[in-house]
């Protein structure tokens, strides 16, 4: 593992992405993206379709290694470590929330949720006992033994965020996780979800077009063209 | 909406006579409800009075008085503070934004950082009354969900438009 300077690291951030170029092809996603994102902080991640917010997330959550640039993860550069070493961050460092199908539909939601916690070689008896206070937790009390099928898309979705939240992760991230959702249920979802947040002091990145979503969270960035853009720090002159 | 505010905006672009005003404000903003002349003439005169517009020597010709108008630096500054400025997020505020963003490409204004402004003050507003809907209320949920939702769709209304600023901008300009 590669053991990059701390004095390099975004300021104040747990997680960041410095100059960030990211192409598919000939399809330039991120041209010299940058953002920082504080420890406990909630940053919504807004922007036009195609315009490279999801890419970005993918690349702050080491998803995508990225053709140019650094990104930074308490201090080390998460773009300089081994794939094996990146996805054992993604397993026990962050938790993904996404807007559909992450669920293993074959499992119950108590199964969905304790296998995380299998993964990484917790007893069974232990991961099965927190998956049902996770499931507790986001109000799904008796429906641990229903597989995904049976559940209803915020029920779902809610089952998905306690899996996330299962490794008690430092970093969550989400990308439109009430897209697929009417307004109350999205509602309900985003409640928990900065709820938990904030009880565990977990940082939160969410992509979201919705403003509502936006609302919930404490800051946010606009990403166009493949740059990031924060209007507050906009100035207005003639 | 401000019909002072919108005249000052159409005489910086440049000076012109009542009519000429009138003309130009049924087409851009009357959309069907067109200014009374009374009210633009009406207008002018408290401008004038304001010191906001300065009236030129009464022009020869037929029909009602012809006088150019030209906007003063008073003027011109409560343009640009009005134009800058986000204007308070509530909701039905289409009307003043739309007159926003037409009056600052007219005048090769910045209308991105203007909507950029205005975004940021919705969403300002959207967390104050996410905020307020923590209240066991429901009536107080009730209310700021109707404010949410109306900020909402201008928010995405702002999104469309400053992503049509560059065509906007080729059909407002002469």
């Amino acid at each position: 593992m590669t053991a990059p300077s701390r004095a390099q690291a975004p300021a104040q951030s747990l997680i960041g992405a410095r100059d960030v170029v990211k192409s598919f092809g000939p399809t330039p996603a991120l041209r010299g993206a940058s953002v920082a994102v504080a420890s406990g902080e909630i940053l919504a991640v807004m922007g036009p379709s195609g315009s490279g917010k999801s890419t970005l997330l993918h690349c702050l959550a080491g998803i995508f290694t990225p053709d140019r640039g650094e990104i930074w993860f308490d201090g080390r550069r998460l773009d300089r470590l081994s794939e094996a070493d990146r996805t054992k961050l993604r397993r026990t460092a962050f938790g993904f929330v996404f807007q559909f199908g992450q669920l293993v539909p074959e499992l119950s939601a108590a199964d969905n949720v304790a296998l995380p916690l299998l993964l990484n070689r917790v007893k069974r008896k232990d991961a099965y006992e927190q998956a049902a206070a996770w499931l507790d937790r986001l109000e799904l009390r008796g429906l641990g033994e229903r597989r995904t099928g049976e559940l209803s898309g915020g029920q779902a979705q809610r089952v998905a965020l306690a899996r996330a939240l299962v490794m008690r992760p430092r970093v969550l991230f989400a990308d439109e996780p009430t897209g697929s959702l009417d307004s109350l249920t999205g509602e309900m979802v985003m409640d928990l979800m900065v709820g938990l947040a904030r009880e565990e002091g977990t940082t939160v990145v969410v992509v979201t077009h919705e403003a509502r979503v936006a609302a919930c969270a404490d800051r946010e960035i606009l990403v166009r063209d493949g740059k990031v853009f924060d209007p507050q720090a906009v100035e207005v002159g003639r | 909406m401000s019909v002072p505010l919108t005249m000052l905006g159409l005489l910086e672009r440049e000076p012109s006579h009542g009519y000429e005003l009138k003309r130009d404000y049924d087409t851009y903003f009357g959309r069907g409800r067109p200014l009374p002349f009374g009210q633009v003439y009406a207008t002018l005169g408290r401008l004038a009075r304001d010191g906001k517009v300065v009236a030129g020597e009464a022009e020869p010709g037929a029909g009602p008085e012809r006088k150019r108008y030209v906007i003063t630096e008073t003027g011109a500054t409560e343009l640009e503070t009005w134009l800058a400025e986000p204007a308070p997020p509530e909701p039905h505020l289409q009307t003043v934004l739309f007159t926003k963003v037409v009056l600052a490409l007219m005048l090769s204004r910045p209308a991105e950082r203007y909507l950029d402004v205005q975004r940021v003050a919705h969403l300002a507003r959207m967390r104050e009354l996410t905020e307020a809907k923590r209240s066991d209320d429901l009536l107080d949920v009730l209310r700021a969900d109707y404010g949410l939702f109306h900020l909402e769709a201008d928010l995405r209304w702002i999104d469309v438009t400053a992503a049509r600023l560059d065509a906007l901008a080729k059909e407002v300009r002469r």
